[in-house]
């Protein structure tokens, strides 16, 4: 089975901070992390790649460095990494984003299956798991929290609900987001370091995967982020507990104090 | 300190401390409460090929020496020493096959053992026979093409859940333990059952359980090296993993340390969080000088013994004293330093403490390795 995992390199959330004035992230000193989903997703392709065989590539859209995480992701157990890179993705909303993603699967070609986190830790959106199977008309299942089982033709799997879970069989290929219940990843191994250092990275640029020019970076980006701020900090919270009768009368108390 | 690593050994620093912080240390607390084997913890580490270290290249492993399995004990001590105390046993059980095995045996059993797949461990105590190694009363008779052993092993690590045992028994008890044989038993050998289950003081992730030998028979081939020859074994084989010992002190003492600094400066009394009083300050910067100097020891130690010297028996316990030593004291002072939060479970120099002074008992207690110092001064200066 050829499995491709979609990794973006993220600043590490611990240290993000906002500059006041500017209201843009402040990346000076931040450490770059692989995306946390992301590193479930890339867990969970190497897991199915032990139980029925096959290749992992990992696939990140990104500056140079972002060759960091996919190594990283090579030293977890992925087979070969792809970056890809050029002056010209600058400025991507998730809508390029996915365009240009699903170019570089196309150029990597016959993949049977595609998995991605659930969502970018900095941007949040989830979005570009299902633009990108949008873009390749792929069937795709969201917020993956188990695979059940998995066969050359159909993948079945538990979607997460705020109330229990879906069971859905799709068809392969097929694209799927995971949630961090999906399994536990593991730690780099020795071998895989000594073949993560080794490993050639191969990069793809826009001309590579034939991407075309106002489909890609700001000029193919419909939306644009007009303002970014810190949000005023929420006023003090209480929770009442007890009967409906209860809370009510803990309610009155509290707000007749204010009238 | 920079003690100038190569590539490879940061590399194995590294991997063993990312498994210490991401897999180890969220779950020490539950393991030690629970007095549960940190099984899962084990596969995390065999896929992370850090098992490999134990084993020659020839048989599927990474090769490394004394040094390098230093370096990954320290790292998963930081996190937990009965963790780091498994996968220490592992070694120590497979090291008599290295040193002494057949090329048939090694082959056989080695490439499981540096996947991880199987583990080892080592059977040498027994209730007679702590200090005194030579007390041991398990025997091993031939009987046709097969060894009969008869005999009970106590507080043996990983008993129970390795699946190799190392086992010293006496094969001509006329002779004592000159007349000691080495053999190796598969769990599942005919005749081989587990006794008692310890419930410790410290190191509650590791297992540590009683074997029993009746009427045990193993093929004839199950020898480690030569008839007679066991007790010869055994000591080459601590005095090679000693160190392995002194590096969990390290892990364990760095660990201690970091914990007292860090609540240190977070703990005000008097308006100044205790850290800016001279009593406090003088009390860390005593334990950063103990672990400091234990970590240069054993790593000069383990350095010293992959240059395969001639005699390597007083550096081996020196290390394995001063370190396990340092170890005790620095956890002391680090629950000495956090007070009474310090002597709570809620938080971890409790059990640091409680895990330290094992170091100071096992694999010969820190008298016996004075006295090996002591006897090896005699010789020198004779």
């Amino acid at each position: 089975m050829n499995i491709v995992v979609c990794i973006k390199q993220v600043p590490d959330a611990k240290d993000v901070r906002l500059d006041p004035k500017t209201n843009t992230m402040s990346r000076e000193g931040v450490q770059s992390i692989m995306n946390p989903f992301d590193r479930h997703a890339l867990e969970e392709g190497v897991s199915l790649k032990e139980q029925v065989g096959g290749k992992v590539t990992v696939l990140s859209m990104g500056p140079p460095q972002a060759e960091e995480v996919l190594r990283e992701a090579i030293s977890c157990g992925a087979d070969e990494g792809v970056l890809v890179s050029d002056r010209a993705f600058a400025g991507a909303d998730t809508w390029a984003t996915s365009y240009t993603l699903a170019k570089a699967v196309e150029t990597v070609g016959n993949a049977d299956l595609i998995l991605c986190g659930k969502q970018a830790i900095d941007g949040d959106t989830a979005q570009v798991g299902p633009g990108l199977a949008y873009q390749l008309n792929l069937p795709y299942v969201t917020c993956v929290q188990k695979t059940r089982e998995v066969s050359e033709s159909a993948i079945q799997v538990e979607r997460m609900m705020d109330d229990g879970y879906d069971v859905v069989q799709l068809p392969l290929p097929a694209l799927l987001t995971v949630v961090k219940d999906i399994n536990e990843p593991r730690v780099p191994s020795l071998k895989g370091k000594m073949k993560a250092k080794k490993a050639e990275i191969k990069v793809l640029s826009a001309a590579d995967i034939g991407a075309e020019a106002d489909c890609i970076g700001l000029a193919g980006s419909p939306t644009q982020v007009a303002k970014v701020f810190s949000p005023e900090p929420r006023g003090e919270r209480r929770m009442f507990s007890g009967s409906a009768e209860e809370q009510v009368e803990q309610l009155v108390k509290e707000i007749s104090g204010y009238l | 300190m920079d003690y100038f690593l190569t590539e490879e050994q940061q590399m194995i620093k590294d991997t063993a401390r990312e498994l210490s912080e991401e897999k180890i240390i969220p779950k020490r607390a539950e393991l030690d409460e629970k007095n549960e084997f940190a099984g899962a913890i084990l596969k995390d580490i065999a896929k992370a090929d850090l098992f490999s270290i134990f084993v020659p290249e020839e048989y599927g492993g990474f090769g490394g020496g004394c040094f390098e399995t230093v370096l990954a004990l320290e790292e998963l001590a930081r996190g937990c020493v009965g963790v780091a105390t498994s996968f220490a046993a592992n070694g120590l059980g497979l090291l008599p096959v290295v040193i002494a095995g057949s090329k048939e045996m090694k082959e056989k059993y080695l490439p499981a053992l540096a996947e991880g797949s199987s583990w080892a461990a080592f059977g040498l105590t027994e209730a007679g026979a702590g200090s005194d190694a030579a007390g041991i009363k398990t025997t091993a008779v031939l009987d046709g093409d097969e060894w009969v052993l008869n005999g009970t092993k106590q507080w043996i690590t990983n008993g129970g859940e390795a699946q190799i045992y190392t086992i010293l028994a006496l094969t001509n008890p006329e002779k004592g333990i000159r007349g000691a044989s080495l053999f190796l038993v598969e769990d599942g050998d005919p005749g081989f059952t587990y006794g008692k289950k310890e419930d410790k003081m410290g190191i509650r992730a590791s297992a540590t359980r009683e074997l029993i030998m009746k009427d045990c028979r193993i093929p004839k081939d199950r020898l480690i090296g030569k008839k007679g020859t066991g007790f010869i074994t055994v000591m080459k084989t601590l005095d090679v993993s000693r160190p392995s010992i002194a590096a969990l002190a390290v892990g364990l003492g760095q660990a201690a340390l970091d914990e007292a600094v860090v609540y240190a400066k977070q703990r005000v009394q008097f308006d100044k969080p205790i850290i800016s009083f001279q009593a406090v300050q003088h009390m860390l910067a005593d334990m950063a000088i103990q672990v400091e100097a234990a970590r240069s020891l054993v790593y000069g130690t383990a350095r010293h013994i992959d240059a395969h010297p001639k005699d390597m028996s007083k550096g081996s316990s020196m290390c394995k004293v001063f370190a396990t030593d340092m170890a005790m004291k620095v956890t002391t002072d680090a629950v000495q330093v956090m007070g009474g939060y310090g002597y709570m479970k809620e938080y971890p120099v409790e059990k640091m403490m409680r895990d330290a002074k094992i170091l100071q008992i096992y694999e010969g207690t820190n008298q016996i390795q004075r006295n090996v110092i002591g006897q090896e001064l005699n010789k020198e200066y004779a």
